[in-house]
């Protein structure tokens, strides 16, 4: 796997996980608005994934759907951050904040590529995405000042921050107005390593998919 | 077979999700050739998590084959489409049925929640600019929903992209 098609299925799996934990609000979440919102933003969220994968895909010479759903959960390269399984709200909001403001530094940069079509495709998403993070700063600042809110921003944040390279990261730390994380806070939420949630996540995520392989919809 | 032809048979097919407009006047084709019996349609998608984009593709790869030719449509997953790419009667067509066309990108490329709390946003049964943003979020990834405090009406409004 080249560089570029490592770091383009590294954010395709980003969305891909996080996408399916944000569609574990369907159904429950707080209010009406936030069911639709989080229905809503994982499945555009997926929708980039897609996107991604079939990128990818063409350089692997595969298609999108195996590289999504046919992998061993040690293959994936997404960051434990987006890994865990549906948390408090607090924790879902803190997520998703951290979440999308690493994404827009990662957006950002991805944009200014020598590769057209990879700059092309981020500047698309990063369009859509711009909802997303109106969304996520509306809750930032509606629950900035309630204590699980900050506790849940704290103990997340270690982990928002692998979900950067490391180059990118002091724009985070810059942008968020707080000190990067020692290494060894570090240790156990770089990629690489995974949350013990994924391997259910997928089992469940490609039961469909393994019970009739080979199906067409 | 000439490309305006292909061009007046995409017209007539409707989105797949808001049957009002076509896939024409949603600006999604972005080019045709036609060459020695193939018809190649460069799409550009609108909404990346947009569920209707296989229906779309393979609707247009239909409707050239009724024509008689082979189908090449190819998706082009770039920058070059945003809500700026809606035509005018595109754009008509949408407010008629109740969906709120977008807000020309000019008026700011990035949005922000002030802007879409104000007033600038007109309701497209009564016209009344008196509106406010309900959910950034909607049924569909294009769309969120505001409602009309004059005429007390929900409505939909297409996303500015």
């Amino acid at each position: 796997m080249s560089e570029k098609v490592q770091k383009i299925v590294e954010i395709a799996d980003d969305e891909l996980i996080l996408g399916w934990r944000d569609s574990e609000w369907t159904g429950i979440a707080p209010s009406l608005e936030e069911d639709v919102a989080f229905s809503s933003i994982a499945q555009n969220e997926i929708g980039h994934a897609r996107a991604l994968y079939e990128l990818a895909a063409r350089e692997l010479g595969t298609d999108a759907d195996t590289l999504a759903f046919d992998r061993d959960p040690g293959e994936y390269l997404s960051a434990p951050l987006v890994e865990e399984r549906r948390m408090d709200w607090a924790h879902t909001i803190a997520r998703h904040f951290l979440y999308e403001t690493a994404d827009e530094i990662r957006l950002a940069a991805l944009k200014d590529s020598d590769d057209a079509e990879v700059a092309g495709l981020a500047a698309k998403m990063d369009r859509e995405e711009q909802y997303h993070r109106l969304h996520a700063r509306m809750w930032r600042d509606r629950l900035q000042d309630e204590p699980r809110f900050v506790d849940a921003l704290e103990e997340l944040w270690p982990a928002a921050v692998a979900v950067l390279p490391e180059e990118l990261r002091p724009q985070m730390s810059e942008r968020l107005q707080l000190d990067l994380p020692s290494n060894s806070l570090l240790r156990g939420f770089e990629r690489g390593s995974h949350s013990e949630e994924l391997r259910p996540l997928l089992d469940e995520m490609t039961m469909v998919r393994r019970s009739v392989p080979g199906a067409t919809w | 077979m000439t490309e305006s032809q292909v061009w007046d048979a995409l017209a007539e097919i409707p989105d797949p999700e808001i049957p009002v407009v076509s896939l024409v006047d949603l600006g999604v084709v972005r080019d045709v050739a036609v060459e020695d019996g193939t018809v190649r349609i460069d799409f550009t998608p609108t909404f990346l998590g947009c569920p209707a984009l296989e229906v779309m593709r393979d609707v247009m790869a239909e409707r050239v084959r009724a024509l008689g030719a082979e189908p090449d449509v190819r998706v082009v997953l770039d920058d070059s489409w945003s809500t700026d790419k809606i035509t005018p009667g595109g754009r008509e067509k949408l407010r008629t049925s109740g969906f709120a066309p977008p807000a020309p990108r000019s008026a700011g490329t990035t949005t922000s929640l002030v802007q879409l709390n104000s007033s600038a946003f007109r309701c497209p049964y009564c016209g009344s600019t008196d509106t406010k943003l309900e959910n950034l979020f909607g049924p569909t990834p294009c769309r969120s929903v505001r409602y009309c405090n004059a005429c007390r009406q929900p409505f939909e409004q297409f996303k500015t992209v």
